[in-house]
């Protein structure tokens, strides 16, 4: 078996009294899409931070192609990844060509990144007239769709999807999770991504995980996911209100 | 007993503000140093730097100089009076000259940029430390204390003292203005008083004031944006903190200055 392109090791990490990660373990091969589901709030969202020290765990390791991350030179390290945050995290005082082409803008010339910008907003189903927008003239669901082109703008090893289809219409769910498909399979991408739709994760998954109470309840290829056996994934993927995981606190 | 535990209460109270101010201190003493070397580091936003001196030092002048024109007329009004008492009445030019260079200039002007800056800046950079967007540029391998604090700092730092020769020149013709169709002073005896009176040490004096807290006033506003609360909530209260402490400090280096420039 070959190095696991990014590995996490008994992660721990709390805020003041609320203890979000109690252990997390998790493996995710080179060119494989690993999904991450879960209930709200149980902490996928600082799970994938904490890989790319947006968060830094209080006990227990991250590794990326075999390497601890505070031994690698950050901006290396980082160059690796694209990410796609929850909020979209569009830089509002930028143009939406400025957001998608940021990274490239330091090297490039600005009439290859406008064009770079306007060919990743189409894979993402944008016009190009939407290149020259701000961001907060855009409705949600565009805005969530710039923040995935800027992910994907610099063809990056790694890229990490906080719920890409939350806000979309079913048939733009639809071309996202082709796109984050064909990222992975003919690009060689690595992906993470975290999605509470399951016609998404049925989709997009090589492998799915499931967090619960701050560690990985479950983990095994997409096929096994309907005929797991594990209570919580059982709840969870036929959205019942009864089960071990608690609904109403 | 129950003195000997109020007595305990008040001394743990005073304790814990204590060790609060100090941490306080020690957080904005290293957040300034990572600003610093980040501006004369390595990657530089020249684009970034430019916007922030636009924003800083160029929208700032209306209120600047409105402050400024009504501070000398005021002065020259004030001193007239005070000066009358002792029939000194003919310092009047060069005691607004003097007040305004060392003092009022770099004091009400970084007041004023302060309220407007500090707040604004706090404002911004709160924001986007709530949606994330400082997250993203860490990701996007972009330094947020070299892309969003050293341009900030660094505009502070080289419009401030603009801006303040602005308002000095300004508050100067103020007072002139109110000397000549006020209070009958013939205009050119005025300026030449103005001109003959002011040093070299005056003027420069008040524009190390202005570099001072115009680095002040950034650096409030980048220090609680940048470590602002979650939600509209953290942000608000950044703004206030920023606005706050930034004049406090303004204040307080005012009088170190002085003492400084005083004794030299
Ligand atoms: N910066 C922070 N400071 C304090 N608490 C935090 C912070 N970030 C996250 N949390 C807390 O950690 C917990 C997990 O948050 P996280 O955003 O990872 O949830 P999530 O699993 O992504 O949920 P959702 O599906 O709703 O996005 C929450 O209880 C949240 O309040
Ligand atoms: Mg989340």
């Amino acid at each position: 078996m070959s190095t696991p392109k990014i590995e996490m090791q008994d992660v721990h990490k709390r805020f003041g009294s609320n203890r979000v990660l109690r252990g997390v373990d998790l493996s995710v091969a080179p060119s494989e899409s690993m999904v991450i589901i879960g209930g709200s709030g149980t902490g996928k969202s600082v799970t994938i931070k904490s890989v790319l020290g947006l968060v830094t765990p209080d006990k227990g390791s991250v590794l990326v192609d075999g390497k601890d991350v505070r031994k690698w030179k950050r901006e290396t390290l980082l160059d690796k990844f694209g990410m796609l945050f929850q909020g979209g995290a569009l830089f509002d005082s930028l143009k939406v060509w400025e957001n998608v082409a940021f990274r490239a803008l330091r090297s490039k010339s600005t009439e290859e990144c406008r064009e770079l910008a306007i060919e990743k907003l189409r894979r993402v189903g944008l016009k190009p007239e939407t290149a020259d927008q701000l961001p907060a003239e855009l409705s949600g669901g565009m805005q969530k769709r710039v923040g995935l082109a800027r992910a994907i703008a610099t063809s990056p090893e790694i890229i990490f999807f906080d719920e890409p289809t939350t806000g979309l219409d079913p048939i733009m769910s639809d071309v996202i999770n082709d796109l984050i498909r064909e990222l992975v399979v003919e690009l060689k991408c690595t992906a993470m991504t975290i999605t509470h739709d399951m016609t998404s994760v049925r989709k997009i998954a090589d492998r799915v995980a499931m967090l619960h109470d701050g560690v990985i309840q479950w983990t095994g290829p997409v096929g096994d996911m309907d005929a797991s056996g594990n209570p919580y994934v059982e709840q969870f993927i036929n959205g019942r209100a009864d089960g071990p995981i608690e609904a109403v606190r | 007993m129950a003195a000997l535990s109020v007595l305990h209460g008040f001394v743990a109270g005073v304790g814990a503000t204590v060790l609060g101010f100090c941490q306080a201190i020690g957080a904005v003493t290293l957040f300034a140093l990572r600003g610093l070397l980040a501006i004369v580091t390595p990657p530089w936003y020249p684009r970034e730097l430019l916007r922030q001196i636009m924003k800083i030092g160029y929208y700032s002048l209306p209120v600047v100089g409105l402050t400024a024109v009504a501070t000398g007329g005021v002065l020259a009004l004030q001193i007239y009076i005070g000066g009358s008492r002792f029939n000194a009445e003919s310092v009047v030019a060069s005691i607004v000259a003097i007040g305004m260079v060392r003092e009022l200039g770099p004091v009400l002007g970084g007041l004023v940029v302060a309220g407007r800056v500090s707040a604004a800046i706090a404002a911004e950079i709160g924001t986007m430390r709530v949606t994330e967007q400082i997250d993203a540029l860490t990701t996007l391998s972009t330094n947020p204390f070299k892309y969003l604090v050293a341009p900030r700092l660094l505009a502070g730092v080289l419009t401030m003292p603009i801006l303040v020769a602005v308002a000095d020149t300004i508050g100067i013709m103020g007072g002139w203005l109110v000397g000549a169709n006020r209070l009958g002073f013939n205009p050119e005896t005025y300026i030449r008083n103005t001109v003959d009176f002011l040093t070299f040490g005056d003027i420069a004096s008040g524009l190390v004031k202005a570099a001072v807290f115009g680095f002040i006033i950034t650096l409030m506003g980048c220090f609680h944006g940048y470590n602002s609360g979650r939600g509209a909530q953290g942000v608000g209260r950044a703004t206030t903190n920023a606005v706050v402490s930034a004049m406090v400090l303004i204040l307080a280096f005012d009088y170190l200055l002085t003492e400084l420039f005083f004794s030299t």
